[in-house]
């Protein structure tokens, strides 16, 4: 049966016939399920009950079954509050900030792969674009700041253009080493690139990055801490010296927008993350004896989307870990981590796979 | 060597462009207001801070949002009803407040507790500061934004006040001390009871120790941060932990004759000689430390005996004034009660600890950044119940 079905879709996407119309819908789908159920997942799985169970607490417990149900309910406690803003907010701007914030998180799913086909976009630039949507959520909370009117919110605002423009840096440095090492900026090529690779001649689990990049692989998960803004990093809302940071004076449901780009955000670069040091969405292909990304099977597109969320929730349980456990930096050490620290680090890492990759 | 016209002239031209240049980078402080309502404060405590950047220029803080007129309410109570008033004043360790004020009264009236009470009174008042300082110490990582150790200082501090609430009646204000002895003996298994649980507090020192003061980010937040020397700590008046953390070796437990049982057991007075924001802290855990050795070891040694001497029904203290300070969790705290022999006091002047303490933050605060106004104002360890008394 599934070598018949096998036999009908040899998996490549147009003989599936989809029409326009539906593939459109199913990207919107896709997308919302693709943002908001990473959003949720951690949510309920890390910030409800794992940390509740390292603080020798239970978390919530009435909404649902074991409280999995918590998050709805406080959505719905959200919506129904006000919109308010401060008398001396620049409004207009005050209330787009928090949608500038959700939409890079929209824009960074876009290039995504989760299956062989199962992407919204497949474009030869991936990780580059990438890399510069993700920049966009920092003109959203400066302009958060900014437009509050509010002092603490300022500072938090600052602090968090600093912050995340000085971790963007060592972020790009070591997404470098894996597009010198994979010869591609396309997402799927260095999906297929790390399955398709061999370990001393040995393609039992194919190469993933995380093993010859794993300096690359610290730093792109000490970056991501930063731009996610997670403690130890999260100077920019810091709530015991700056009351909630560039979010002070945000409440209803425009809060519950920021709260949900921050973990979608988690989720996102948790996907990105995998795919490009954890090898994505694909097993090693020399278990089913594919050559290439064309070879691969038609259930790769439902079966890769389970994979690259185990995956990423792994990664996004480390971030939580850490986020649980360390007190958060001063801002000048945070930048002096960054620049004397993460960026020499992330360079000599780049010069060294580029040597590498010249030689053999 | 002469300058040349030219070199003169570019010298005069740099110096025009750095005028031009600071003239227009010119930059307003900004004030801003930390509290009454805010975080970090636990309380209404303000704190008006001048920033330059993140640099605070000028501090200053402001107390009072919650006065609640302890001294004046004082004098119409009864001897034996100020102990309910004043036992609110520091929430954390309300059994310690009740002390000093009871051995000032037995002191005017020339009577001393039998030496079982003592020694409960002794244990009673270290299980308060193990209560207080526990908290302290899960606070510290939440001031700095790591939210787990709170929760593990909540969990722990249940031990002690359920000892507390086992003994007195009362989880916080146990209200127990009486003028000549306790209200009451210790309940069956009390002792049992506190040997386990000092125990487990024992464990929450080394987990603390573990999980905070050896991270490294937390020593780099605290190390080197908001260093009063030993003269500037005397001046300010300093007292407690914060005092002995700049090297002051000064302990009232050690250093003067009351009628607790202090020398009854084996115990340290820790110093510091850094007197930053870490020596605080730290102090502050071997002191719990210290506290549960201390409580350990008077378990043993409780004698026999009543719990209570013979006072009359009515009280009424004679004439004559008396100062009588301790040293509480937080620090030296002393009342000053005046008596013209009635029922009441006549005057009671109350010296607690976190008020002289938090008179240094305007000097410890200038020139800091913004995150440490919080760390040395979490480790300056102060309760607002002990500064608007």
């Amino acid at each position: 049966m599934l070598a018949q079905l096998a036999a009908e879709f040899p998996g490549w996407y147009p003989e599936w016939n989809i029409p326009y119309w539906l593939m459109s819908i199913l990207r919107v789908v896709g997308g919302l399920v693709a943002v908001l159920l990473p959003a949720g997942g951690i949510v309920y799985i890390f910030l409800f009950k794992m940390m509740s169970f390292m603080q020798s607490r239970l978390g919530p417990m009435e909404a649902g079954p074991y409280g999995s149900m918590q998050l709805l309910a406080e959505v719905g406690k959200w919506m129904q509050k006000e919109d308010l803003a401060p008398d001396n907010a620049d409004v207009r701007i005050y209330k787009m900030a928090p949608l500038i914030v959700l939409l890079s998180t929209f824009l960074l799913v876009v290039v995504v792969p989760f299956g062989p086909q199962a992407y919204f976009t497949n474009f030869e630039t991936g990780i580059f674009y990438a890399l510069a949507v993700a920049s966009i959520s920092v003109l959203g909370i400066l302009i958060a700041g900014w437009s509050s009117a509010n002092k603490y919110s300022l500072l938090g605002g600052l602090r968090a253009g600093g912050q995340l423009i000085a971790y963007e840096l060592p972020m790009v440095l070591a997404t470098l080493g894996v597009v010198i090492q994979a010869g591609s900026m396309n997402l799927n090529r260095i999906v297929e690139v790390q399955n398709t690779g061999e370990i001393f001649g040995i393609g039992l689990i194919g190469n993933p990055f995380v093993i010859t990049q794993f300096i690359g692989f610290l730093i792109f998960m000490i970056a991501v801490q930063a731009e996610l803004t997670q403690s130890p990093f999260d100077m920019p809302i810091a709530e015991s010296e700056l009351v909630s940071g560039y979010m002070t004076e945000y409440s209803g449901f425009r809060f519950l927008i920021f709260f949900i780009a921050e973990f979608a955000t988690a989720g996102v670069f948790g996907f990105i993350a995998s795919v490009l040091f954890l090898g994505g969405w694909g097993v090693p292909f020399t278990w089913f004896g594919w050559e290439g990304i064309s070879d691969v099977a038609w259930w790769m597109n439902f079966v890769g989307p389970l994979i690259m969320f185990t995956k990423m929730f792994a990664l996004v349980g480390v971030i939580m870990w850490v986020r649980f456990s360390y007190p958060r930096f001063r801002e000048d050490q945070l930048q002096t981590f960054a620049w004397k620290v993460l960026i020499p680090l992330a360079l000599a890492n780049t010069a060294a796979t580029a040597i590498l990759k010249v030689v053999f | 060597m002469t300058l040349t016209d030219r070199q003169q002239l570019s010298y005069i031209a740099s110096q025009a462009a750095d005028a031009r240049l600071n003239v227009e980078l010119e930059t307003e402080g900004m004030t801003l207001n930390i509290g009454p309502q805010h975080p970090a404060t636990h309380g209404t405590l303000r704190i008006i801070a001048r920033l330059d950047g993140e640099q605070v220029v000028w501090a200053e803080p402001v107390a009072g949002y919650m006065h609640r007129g302890y001294e004046k309410l004082t004098e119409v109570r009864t001897f034996p009803q100020v102990t309910s008033l004043i036992n609110r004043i520091d929430w954390l360790g309300s059994f310690a407040n009740e002390v000093p004020f009871i051995l000032a009264a037995e002191k005017l009236m020339e009577i001393e507790a039998p030496p079982r009470a003592q020694v409960i009174r002794t244990i009673l008042f270290e299980l308060s500061r193990i209560a207080n300082v526990s908290l302290f110490l899960g606070d510290l990582g939440v001031q700095m934004g790591a939210i787990t150790p709170v929760f593990l200082a909540f969990r722990d501090r249940e031990y002690i006040l359920n000892l507390i609430e086992g003994a007195t009646g009362g989880r916080f204000h146990p209200n127990f001390d009486r003028i000549g002895g306790l209200k009451d003996d210790l309940p069956k298994g009390w002792i049992q009871e506190t040997k386990g649980a000092v125990k487990k507090l024992e464990e929450f020192c080394d987990t603390i120790d573990d999980l905070l003061f050896g991270n490294e980010i937390f020593q780099s937040r605290m190390r080197g941060i908001g260093v009063i020397p030993a003269d500037i700590a005397k001046d300010y008046g300093l007292s407690g932990a914060n005092a002995r953390a700049s090297g002051i070796d000064w302990d009232l437990r050690r250093d003067q004759d009351l009628p607790l049982s202090y020398d009854l057991a084996d115990w340290k007075v820790w110093t510091h000689p850094d007197g930053d924001s870490w020596a605080r802290c730290w102090i502050r855990l071997q002191e719990t430390r210290e506290s549960c050795k201390i409580v350990g070891q008077l378990l043993d040694q409780i004698p026999a005996g009543p719990v209570m001497t013979k006072v009359p029904r009515i009280i009424k203290v004679p004439e004559g004034e008396a100062w009588v300070a301790t040293e509480n969790p937080l620090g030296e705290m002393g009342y000053y009660v005046v008596s013209k022999g009635d029922l009441g006091p006549f005057r009671v002047k109350i010296r607690s600890a976190s008020f002289n303490n938090i008179s240094i933050v305007p000097w410890a605060l200038k020139g800091v950044y913004v995150p440490d106004i919080i760390t040395i104002l979490a480790s300056l360890y102060f309760i607002l119940g002990d500064i608007d008394r």
